[in-house]
Protein backbone atom coordinates (compact mmCIF):
# COMPACT_ATOMS: atom_id res chain seq x y z
CA UNK A 1 0.00 0.00 0.00
CA UNK A 2 1.72 2.76 -1.62
CA UNK A 3 -0.07 5.76 -0.02
CA UNK A 4 -0.90 4.41 3.53
CA UNK A 5 -4.25 5.30 3.11
CA UNK A 6 -6.95 4.23 6.26
CA UNK A 7 -10.76 3.60 5.42
CA UNK A 8 -12.03 6.72 7.64
CA UNK A 9 -11.96 8.61 4.60
CA UNK A 10 -15.74 9.40 3.44
CA UNK A 11 -15.61 11.43 0.56
CA UNK A 12 -12.99 12.59 -2.43
CA UNK A 13 -13.56 16.21 -3.98
CA UNK A 14 -11.92 17.40 -7.34
CA UNK A 15 -11.21 20.44 -8.93
CA UNK A 16 -9.76 21.04 -12.33
CA UNK A 17 -9.69 24.04 -14.98
CA UNK A 18 -7.76 24.01 -18.27
CA UNK A 19 -6.14 21.57 -18.82
CA UNK A 20 -7.65 19.23 -16.45
CA UNK A 21 -10.31 17.34 -19.31
CA UNK A 22 -8.32 14.92 -20.03
CA UNK A 23 -7.23 13.98 -16.12
CA UNK A 24 -10.78 13.85 -15.16
CA UNK A 25 -11.75 11.59 -17.63
CA UNK A 26 -9.11 9.69 -17.24
CA UNK A 27 -9.75 9.04 -13.05
CA UNK A 28 -13.87 8.42 -14.14
CA UNK A 29 -12.94 5.90 -16.18
CA UNK A 30 -10.49 4.35 -14.25
CA UNK A 31 -12.23 4.02 -10.99
CA UNK A 32 -14.64 0.78 -10.22
CA UNK A 33 -18.09 1.08 -11.03
CA UNK A 34 -18.28 0.60 -7.52
CA UNK A 35 -15.80 3.00 -5.87
CA UNK A 36 -17.99 3.95 -2.35
CA UNK A 37 -17.30 7.55 -2.03
CA UNK A 38 -19.60 9.99 -2.87
CA UNK A 39 -16.84 12.20 -5.47
CA UNK A 40 -17.75 16.12 -6.22
CA UNK A 41 -16.29 17.88 -8.96
CA UNK A 42 -15.89 21.22 -9.46
CA UNK A 43 -14.54 21.74 -12.97
CA UNK A 44 -14.45 25.47 -14.39
CA UNK A 45 -16.71 25.03 -17.31
CA UNK A 46 -18.36 27.82 -19.86
CA UNK A 47 -20.92 29.85 -17.83
CA UNK A 48 -23.89 29.91 -20.25
CA UNK A 49 -23.69 26.32 -21.54
CA UNK A 50 -26.05 24.16 -19.44
CA UNK A 51 -25.52 21.00 -21.61
CA UNK A 52 -23.70 18.89 -22.91
CA UNK A 53 -21.06 18.80 -20.09
CA UNK A 54 -22.15 15.70 -17.88
CA UNK A 55 -22.99 14.18 -20.80
CA UNK A 56 -19.69 14.46 -22.15
CA UNK A 57 -18.23 12.93 -18.40
CA UNK A 58 -20.38 10.79 -18.64
CA UNK A 59 -19.69 8.62 -22.04
CA UNK A 60 -16.17 8.44 -20.22
CA UNK A 61 -16.82 7.67 -16.76
CA UNK A 62 -17.41 4.07 -15.28
CA UNK A 63 -20.42 5.73 -13.05
CA UNK A 64 -22.83 8.13 -13.60
CA UNK A 65 -22.28 11.52 -13.39
CA UNK A 66 -24.72 13.87 -12.17
CA UNK A 67 -25.09 17.52 -11.65
CA UNK A 68 -27.32 17.56 -8.34
CA UNK A 69 -30.26 19.69 -8.27
CA UNK A 70 -30.15 21.81 -4.81
CA UNK A 71 -30.93 19.84 -1.29
CA UNK A 72 -30.02 16.47 -3.55
CA UNK A 73 -29.25 14.25 -0.71
CA UNK A 74 -25.77 12.65 -1.38
CA UNK A 75 -25.63 8.61 -2.19
CA UNK A 76 -22.65 6.32 -1.11
CA UNK A 77 -20.56 6.68 -4.24
CA UNK A 78 -22.63 9.61 -6.12
CA UNK A 79 -20.74 11.42 -8.64
CA UNK A 80 -21.51 14.91 -8.21
CA UNK A 81 -20.51 17.66 -10.90
CA UNK A 82 -20.93 21.59 -10.09
CA UNK A 83 -23.79 22.96 -12.77
CA UNK A 84 -22.78 25.75 -15.38
CA UNK A 85 -23.47 29.03 -13.42
CA UNK A 86 -23.76 27.99 -10.11
CA UNK A 87 -21.38 27.55 -6.77
CA UNK A 88 -21.84 23.58 -5.92
CA UNK A 89 -21.66 23.87 -1.84
CA UNK A 90 -22.14 20.77 0.89
CA UNK A 91 -23.96 21.12 3.82
CA UNK A 92 -24.67 19.53 7.03
CA UNK A 93 -27.21 17.03 6.67
CA UNK A 94 -25.37 15.57 3.65
CA UNK A 95 -27.00 17.60 1.27
CA UNK A 96 -25.59 19.40 -1.98
CA UNK A 97 -26.75 23.05 -2.13
CA UNK A 98 -26.60 25.24 -4.88
CA UNK A 99 -25.67 28.87 -4.94
CA UNK A 100 -25.85 31.92 -7.33
CA UNK A 101 -23.34 34.11 -5.37
CA UNK A 102 -21.10 36.53 -6.87
CA UNK A 103 -17.87 34.99 -8.89
CA UNK A 104 -15.28 33.58 -6.57
CA UNK A 105 -11.65 33.62 -8.11
CA UNK A 106 -13.57 34.84 -11.67
CA UNK A 107 -15.30 31.35 -11.47
CA UNK A 108 -18.62 30.18 -10.52
CA UNK A 109 -18.14 27.34 -10.12
CA UNK A 110 -15.72 28.31 -7.55
CA UNK A 111 -13.44 25.33 -6.80
CA UNK A 112 -12.81 27.22 -2.98
CA UNK A 113 -16.73 27.41 -2.42
CA UNK A 114 -17.40 23.60 -2.87
CA UNK A 115 -13.78 22.29 -1.66
CA UNK A 116 -14.64 24.56 1.74
CA UNK A 117 -17.95 23.52 2.20
CA UNK A 118 -16.98 19.94 1.84
CA UNK A 119 -14.26 20.35 4.15
CA UNK A 120 -16.58 21.51 7.07
CA UNK A 121 -18.93 18.65 6.28
CA UNK A 122 -16.54 15.70 5.76
CA UNK A 123 -13.69 17.34 8.15
CA UNK A 124 -10.40 15.07 8.29
CA UNK A 125 -12.30 12.52 6.57
CA UNK A 126 -12.20 14.18 3.04
CA UNK A 127 -9.50 14.00 0.57
CA UNK A 128 -9.18 16.87 -1.92
CA UNK A 129 -7.50 16.39 -5.47
CA UNK A 130 -6.96 19.73 -7.56
CA UNK A 131 -5.79 18.87 -11.05
CA UNK A 132 -4.53 21.36 -14.12
CA UNK A 133 -6.07 25.33 -14.26
CA UNK A 134 -4.66 28.39 -15.17
CA UNK A 135 -5.84 30.48 -12.38
CA UNK A 136 -5.68 29.83 -8.37
CA UNK A 137 -8.74 29.11 -7.44
CA UNK A 138 -9.03 25.72 -5.38
CA UNK A 139 -5.59 26.66 -3.52
CA UNK A 140 -7.79 28.75 -0.63
CA UNK A 141 -10.32 25.48 -0.38
CA UNK A 142 -6.71 22.96 -0.37
CA UNK A 143 -5.86 25.10 2.86
CA UNK A 144 -9.17 24.35 4.69
CA UNK A 145 -9.09 20.80 3.98
CA UNK A 146 -5.32 20.70 5.50
CA UNK A 147 -6.22 22.73 8.25
CA UNK A 148 -9.11 20.29 9.01
CA UNK A 149 -6.86 17.31 8.71
CA UNK A 150 -8.30 16.64 5.41
CA UNK A 151 -5.92 14.41 2.93
CA UNK A 152 -4.50 17.03 0.07
CA UNK A 153 -3.64 16.11 -3.57
CA UNK A 154 -2.34 18.35 -6.48
CA UNK A 155 -1.42 16.88 -10.14
CA UNK A 156 1.78 17.07 -10.15
CA UNK A 157 3.15 20.18 -11.70
CA UNK A 158 5.24 18.78 -14.55
CA UNK A 159 2.18 16.61 -15.50
CA UNK A 160 -0.37 19.37 -15.23
CA UNK A 161 -1.08 21.42 -19.13
CA UNK A 162 -1.30 24.19 -17.15
CA UNK A 163 0.45 24.50 -13.49
CA UNK A 164 -0.53 27.49 -12.19
CA UNK A 165 -3.18 26.10 -10.02
CA UNK A 166 -1.39 22.77 -8.51
CA UNK A 167 1.56 25.60 -7.71
CA UNK A 168 -1.21 27.98 -6.39
CA UNK A 169 -1.95 25.45 -3.62
CA UNK A 170 1.56 24.20 -3.17
CA UNK A 171 2.54 27.86 -2.38
CA UNK A 172 -0.66 27.97 0.18
CA UNK A 173 -0.64 24.82 2.08
CA UNK A 174 0.85 21.64 3.18
CA UNK A 175 0.23 18.94 0.15
CA UNK A 176 0.22 15.75 1.22
CA UNK A 177 0.88 14.60 -1.82
CA UNK A 178 2.42 15.66 -5.38
CA UNK A 179 0.96 12.82 -8.40
CA UNK A 180 0.50 12.57 -11.73
CA UNK A 181 -2.52 11.96 -13.29
CA UNK A 182 -1.65 8.08 -13.14
CA UNK A 183 -0.18 8.12 -9.58
CA UNK A 184 -3.85 9.91 -9.05
CA UNK A 185 -5.43 6.52 -10.32
CA UNK A 186 -3.71 4.18 -8.51
CA UNK A 187 -3.96 6.13 -5.29
CA UNK A 188 -8.07 6.59 -5.80
CA UNK A 189 -7.75 2.30 -6.64
CA UNK A 190 -5.48 1.77 -3.13
CA UNK A 191 -8.21 4.40 -1.33
CA UNK A 192 -11.18 2.04 -2.92
CA UNK A 193 -9.60 -1.10 -1.73
CA UNK A 194 -9.53 0.20 1.81
CA UNK A 195 -12.43 1.30 2.08
CA UNK A 196 -13.68 -1.78 1.07
CA UNK A 197 -12.01 -3.19 3.60
CA UNK A 198 -9.94 -5.31 1.16
CA UNK B 1 -10.42 34.07 -1.30
CA UNK B 2 -7.13 34.26 0.58
CA UNK B 3 -7.92 35.45 4.18
CA UNK B 4 -7.12 34.03 7.42
CA UNK B 5 -10.12 34.97 9.71
CA UNK B 6 -10.87 32.46 11.91
CA UNK B 7 -14.30 29.98 11.13
CA UNK B 8 -17.59 30.99 11.94
CA UNK B 9 -19.17 29.08 14.50
CA UNK B 10 -23.10 27.98 14.24
CA UNK B 11 -23.38 29.17 17.71
CA UNK B 12 -22.09 32.49 16.89
CA UNK B 13 -24.90 32.45 13.54
CA UNK B 14 -27.96 31.53 16.33
CA UNK B 15 -26.93 34.21 18.39
CA UNK B 16 -27.26 36.52 15.50
CA UNK B 17 -30.47 35.18 13.85
CA UNK B 18 -32.25 35.22 17.09
CA UNK B 19 -30.68 39.13 17.96
CA UNK B 20 -32.14 39.97 13.72
CA UNK B 21 -35.32 38.07 15.04
CA UNK B 22 -35.76 39.91 18.38
CA UNK B 23 -35.25 43.63 17.07
CA UNK B 24 -36.10 43.34 13.59
CA UNK B 25 -38.70 40.55 13.36
CA UNK B 26 -37.00 39.49 10.15
CA UNK B 27 -36.28 35.51 10.09
CA UNK B 28 -33.02 34.26 9.37
CA UNK B 29 -32.54 31.13 11.23
CA UNK B 30 -33.79 28.53 8.08
CA UNK B 31 -31.39 30.39 5.39
CA UNK B 32 -29.47 27.63 3.83
CA UNK B 33 -26.17 27.27 6.14
CA UNK B 34 -22.85 27.42 3.88
CA UNK B 35 -24.16 30.10 2.07
CA UNK B 36 -25.59 32.09 5.08
CA UNK B 37 -22.35 31.63 6.40
CA UNK B 38 -20.40 32.93 3.84
CA UNK B 39 -22.43 35.91 3.69
CA UNK B 40 -21.93 36.86 6.87
CA UNK B 41 -18.44 36.40 6.56
CA UNK B 42 -18.67 39.29 3.19
CA UNK B 43 -20.39 41.27 6.03
CA UNK B 44 -17.47 41.30 8.14
CA UNK B 45 -14.41 41.54 5.31
CA UNK B 46 -16.41 44.55 3.84
CA UNK B 47 -16.97 46.75 7.51
CA UNK B 48 -13.90 45.43 8.93
CA UNK B 49 -15.64 43.62 11.70
CA UNK B 50 -13.15 41.60 13.29
CA UNK B 51 -15.53 38.69 14.06
CA UNK B 52 -19.90 38.25 14.49
CA UNK B 53 -19.98 39.51 17.57
CA UNK B 54 -18.84 42.59 16.55
CA UNK B 55 -21.77 42.45 14.01
CA UNK B 56 -24.14 41.68 16.41
CA UNK B 57 -23.20 44.46 18.65
CA UNK B 58 -23.47 46.37 15.51
CA UNK B 59 -27.22 45.47 14.82
CA UNK B 60 -27.92 45.84 18.61
CA UNK B 61 -26.94 49.74 18.61
CA UNK B 62 -27.41 51.04 15.56
CA UNK B 63 -30.98 50.42 13.57
CA UNK B 64 -29.93 52.34 10.65
CA UNK B 65 -27.25 49.39 9.60
CA UNK B 66 -30.29 46.81 9.46
CA UNK B 67 -31.19 47.92 6.10
CA UNK B 68 -27.82 48.02 4.36
CA UNK B 69 -26.83 44.88 6.22
CA UNK B 70 -29.74 42.97 4.52
CA UNK B 71 -28.92 44.60 0.92
CA UNK B 72 -25.44 42.55 1.98
CA UNK B 73 -26.33 39.41 2.91
CA UNK B 74 -28.83 38.83 0.51
CA UNK B 75 -27.54 37.29 -3.41
CA UNK B 76 -28.34 39.76 -6.21
CA UNK B 77 -26.51 38.50 -9.33
CA UNK B 78 -29.14 37.91 -11.96
CA UNK B 79 -29.20 38.83 -15.85
CA UNK B 80 -32.12 39.71 -18.11
CA UNK B 81 -32.65 36.18 -20.18
CA UNK B 82 -31.21 33.90 -17.81
CA UNK B 83 -31.55 31.07 -19.22
CA UNK B 84 -32.92 31.79 -22.70
CA UNK B 85 -34.36 28.31 -23.51
CA UNK B 86 -36.91 29.07 -20.07
CA UNK B 87 -38.16 32.22 -21.47
CA UNK B 88 -38.70 30.59 -25.03
CA UNK B 89 -40.81 27.96 -23.54
CA UNK B 90 -42.91 30.87 -21.09
CA UNK B 91 -43.23 33.10 -24.37
CA UNK B 92 -44.39 29.56 -26.75
CA UNK B 93 -46.42 27.79 -24.67
CA UNK B 94 -47.30 28.90 -20.58
CA UNK B 95 -48.26 32.23 -21.38
CA UNK B 96 -50.64 31.61 -24.60
CA UNK B 97 -51.58 28.67 -22.29
CA UNK B 98 -52.81 30.98 -19.39
CA UNK B 99 -53.92 34.16 -22.28
CA UNK B 100 -56.18 31.00 -23.83
CA UNK B 101 -58.96 31.33 -20.83
CA UNK B 102 -58.47 34.78 -19.65
CA UNK B 103 -57.85 37.62 -21.14
CA UNK B 104 -55.82 39.31 -18.08
CA UNK B 105 -52.88 37.63 -16.71
CA UNK B 106 -51.13 38.26 -12.97
CA UNK B 107 -47.50 37.68 -12.62
CA UNK B 108 -45.56 37.80 -9.41
CA UNK B 109 -41.64 37.56 -9.30
CA UNK B 110 -41.39 36.93 -5.82
CA UNK B 111 -37.67 37.73 -5.53
CA UNK B 112 -37.23 40.15 -7.93
CA UNK B 113 -33.46 41.57 -7.05
CA UNK B 114 -31.98 44.52 -9.36
CA UNK B 115 -35.84 43.45 -11.76
CA UNK B 116 -33.94 41.91 -14.84
CA UNK B 117 -36.65 39.33 -14.75
CA UNK B 118 -38.98 42.05 -14.69
CA UNK B 119 -37.41 43.58 -17.31
CA UNK B 120 -37.38 40.11 -19.54
CA UNK B 121 -40.86 39.72 -18.56
CA UNK B 122 -42.22 42.86 -19.67
CA UNK B 123 -40.34 42.40 -23.33
CA UNK B 124 -41.90 38.89 -23.24
CA UNK B 125 -44.77 40.13 -23.10
CA UNK B 126 -44.79 42.78 -25.53
CA UNK B 127 -43.59 40.78 -28.19
CA UNK B 128 -46.41 39.00 -27.69
CA UNK B 129 -48.44 41.90 -27.94
CA UNK B 130 -49.82 41.05 -24.49
CA UNK B 131 -48.04 43.65 -22.51
CA UNK B 132 -51.37 45.50 -22.11
CA UNK B 133 -53.45 42.48 -20.84
CA UNK B 134 -50.64 42.11 -17.57
CA UNK B 135 -50.66 43.00 -14.01
CA UNK B 136 -46.88 42.34 -12.62
CA UNK B 137 -46.23 42.37 -8.98
CA UNK B 138 -42.42 42.86 -8.41
CA UNK B 139 -41.00 41.87 -4.57
CA UNK B 140 -38.24 41.60 -2.62
CA UNK B 141 -37.12 41.95 0.54
CA UNK B 142 -33.88 44.23 0.29
CA UNK B 143 -35.40 47.71 -0.09
CA UNK B 144 -32.23 49.10 -1.72
CA UNK B 145 -32.67 46.91 -4.42
CA UNK B 146 -36.65 47.46 -5.09
CA UNK B 147 -35.56 50.77 -5.67
CA UNK B 148 -33.10 49.65 -7.99
CA UNK B 149 -35.31 47.75 -9.67
CA UNK B 150 -37.81 50.55 -10.18
CA UNK B 151 -34.88 52.65 -11.31
CA UNK B 152 -34.10 49.84 -14.22
CA UNK B 153 -31.42 51.36 -15.11
CA UNK B 154 -28.42 48.98 -15.67
CA UNK B 155 -24.57 49.28 -16.45
CA UNK B 156 -24.06 48.81 -20.15
CA UNK B 157 -21.15 46.25 -19.30
CA UNK B 158 -23.85 43.83 -18.13
CA UNK B 159 -25.93 44.52 -21.27
CA UNK B 160 -23.42 42.04 -23.56
CA UNK B 161 -24.11 38.84 -21.96
CA UNK B 162 -28.06 40.37 -21.89
CA UNK B 163 -27.70 40.85 -25.29
CA UNK B 164 -26.48 36.93 -25.75
CA UNK B 165 -28.82 35.74 -23.83
CA UNK B 166 -31.56 37.99 -25.62
CA UNK B 167 -30.13 36.24 -28.97
CA UNK B 168 -30.40 32.88 -27.75
CA UNK B 169 -34.17 33.17 -26.58
CA UNK B 170 -34.77 34.16 -30.28
CA UNK B 171 -36.28 37.10 -29.82
CA UNK B 172 -38.15 39.11 -32.47
CA UNK B 173 -36.22 42.14 -31.86
CA UNK B 174 -32.55 43.14 -30.66
CA UNK B 175 -32.54 44.10 -26.43
CA UNK B 176 -31.25 47.63 -27.45
CA UNK B 177 -35.45 48.25 -28.20
CA UNK B 178 -35.99 48.25 -24.69
CA UNK B 179 -33.45 50.96 -23.89
CA UNK B 180 -31.79 54.04 -24.39
CA UNK B 181 -28.05 54.10 -23.83
CA UNK B 182 -27.11 57.11 -21.56
CA UNK B 183 -23.63 57.36 -20.74
CA UNK B 184 -21.90 53.89 -19.19
CA UNK B 185 -26.00 52.72 -18.46
CA UNK B 186 -28.57 51.44 -20.18
CA UNK B 187 -32.22 53.06 -18.84
CA UNK B 188 -34.97 50.83 -19.72
CA UNK B 189 -37.89 52.62 -21.25
CA UNK B 190 -40.56 53.68 -18.55
CA UNK B 191 -43.29 52.93 -20.65
CA UNK B 192 -42.48 48.94 -20.64
CA UNK B 193 -42.61 48.87 -16.98
CA UNK B 194 -46.12 50.42 -16.86
CA UNK B 195 -47.97 47.83 -15.38
CA UNK B 196 -45.51 47.06 -12.73
CA UNK B 197 -45.70 47.77 -9.32
CA UNK B 198 -42.60 47.07 -6.77
CA UNK B 199 -42.80 46.22 -2.95
CA UNK B 200 -41.10 44.87 -0.38
CA UNK B 201 -42.03 41.73 0.71
CA UNK B 202 -40.42 39.08 3.13
CA UNK B 203 -41.21 35.61 1.49
CA UNK B 204 -40.27 34.24 4.72
CA UNK B 205 -42.39 35.84 7.21
CA UNK B 206 -44.88 38.13 4.95
CA UNK B 207 -48.01 37.08 4.11
CA UNK B 208 -50.17 36.11 1.35
CA UNK B 209 -51.27 39.53 -0.85
CA UNK B 210 -52.78 37.98 -3.77
CA UNK B 211 -53.23 35.51 -6.35
CA UNK B 212 -51.66 35.17 -9.77
CA UNK B 213 -51.52 33.26 -13.01
CA UNK B 214 -48.05 32.91 -12.68
CA UNK B 215 -45.34 33.51 -10.11
CA UNK B 216 -41.44 33.26 -10.59
CA UNK B 217 -39.31 32.46 -8.03
CA UNK B 218 -35.92 31.16 -9.62
CA UNK B 219 -32.99 30.70 -7.78
CA UNK B 220 -34.15 32.20 -4.29
CA UNK B 221 -35.10 29.01 -2.14
CA UNK B 222 -31.67 27.88 -3.08
CA UNK B 223 -30.91 29.69 -0.18
CA UNK B 224 -33.27 28.36 2.26
CA UNK B 225 -33.01 24.99 3.89
CA UNK B 226 -35.43 22.18 3.45
CA UNK B 227 -38.03 23.11 6.12
CA UNK B 228 -38.01 27.01 4.86
CA UNK B 229 -37.94 25.70 1.55
CA UNK B 230 -41.58 23.71 2.34
CA UNK B 231 -42.80 26.60 4.18
CA UNK B 232 -42.34 29.37 1.30
CA UNK B 233 -43.79 26.54 -1.40
CA UNK B 234 -47.09 26.55 0.80
CA UNK B 235 -47.19 30.21 0.37
CA UNK B 236 -46.26 30.22 -3.37
CA UNK B 237 -48.86 27.34 -3.98
CA UNK B 238 -51.83 29.54 -2.16
CA UNK B 239 -50.87 32.83 -4.28
CA UNK B 240 -51.56 31.05 -7.31
CA UNK B 241 -54.74 29.95 -8.58
CA UNK B 242 -55.81 26.72 -9.19
CA UNK B 243 -54.25 25.77 -13.02
CA UNK B 244 -51.38 28.80 -12.35
CA UNK B 245 -48.06 28.45 -13.12
CA UNK B 246 -44.70 28.03 -10.81
CA UNK B 247 -41.48 28.23 -12.03
CA UNK B 248 -38.45 28.02 -10.29
CA UNK B 249 -34.82 27.72 -10.58
CA UNK B 250 -32.94 25.29 -13.14
CA UNK B 251 -31.28 24.06 -10.83
CA UNK B 252 -34.11 23.44 -7.85
CA UNK B 253 -37.07 20.65 -7.85
CA UNK B 254 -40.30 20.04 -5.94
CA UNK B 255 -39.30 16.12 -5.64
CA UNK B 256 -38.30 16.48 -2.14
CA UNK B 257 -41.17 19.10 -1.27
CA UNK B 258 -44.07 18.19 0.65
CA UNK B 259 -46.11 19.86 -1.84
CA UNK B 260 -45.60 18.07 -5.09
CA UNK B 261 -48.26 16.27 -5.03
CA UNK B 262 -50.58 19.55 -5.77
CA UNK B 263 -48.65 20.29 -8.43
CA UNK B 264 -47.77 18.79 -12.28
CA UNK B 265 -44.49 19.21 -14.20
CA UNK B 266 -45.49 21.18 -17.30
CA UNK B 267 -41.17 21.30 -18.33
CA UNK B 268 -38.87 19.22 -16.62
CA UNK B 269 -35.76 20.88 -18.34
CA UNK B 270 -37.28 24.41 -17.46
CA UNK B 271 -38.67 23.74 -14.01
CA UNK B 272 -42.24 24.96 -14.93
CA UNK B 273 -45.10 23.46 -12.88
CA UNK B 274 -49.06 23.95 -12.75
CA UNK B 275 -50.80 23.70 -9.53
CA UNK B 276 -53.86 21.35 -10.01
CA UNK B 277 -54.98 20.60 -6.51
CA UNK B 278 -56.07 23.68 -3.66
Amino acid sequence: MRYHLTNKYKAVVIGGSAGSFQGITQILSSIPKDFPLPMFLCLHRLKHVRNGFVEALSIKSNKPVVEPFDKESIKKGGVYLAPANYHLCLELGNTCSLSTEELVNNSRPAIDLTFESASYLYREKLVGILLSGANKDGAYGMMKIKERNGLTVVQDPNDSMINAMPNAALAATKIDHILTVNEIVSFLLELDKVCKGL
Amino acid sequence: MDDNTPDIEITELRRLTQVIKDKYDYEFKDYAMSSFKRRIKRVLDLYKFKNVEKLVNVLENNPDFFDEFVSEITVNVTEMFRDPTFWKVLKEQIIPNILLNHNKITIWHAGCSSGEEVVTMCAVLDEMSALDKAKIIATDIDTAIISKAKNATYSMKNMEVNSKNYAKYQGSRSLEYYYKEVGSEAVIHKSLLENVSYRKHDLVQGTIFSKFDLVLCRNVMIYFNQTLQNNVLNKLHESLFKYGYLAIGSKESLIWCEIANKFIVVNNEEKVYKKIKD
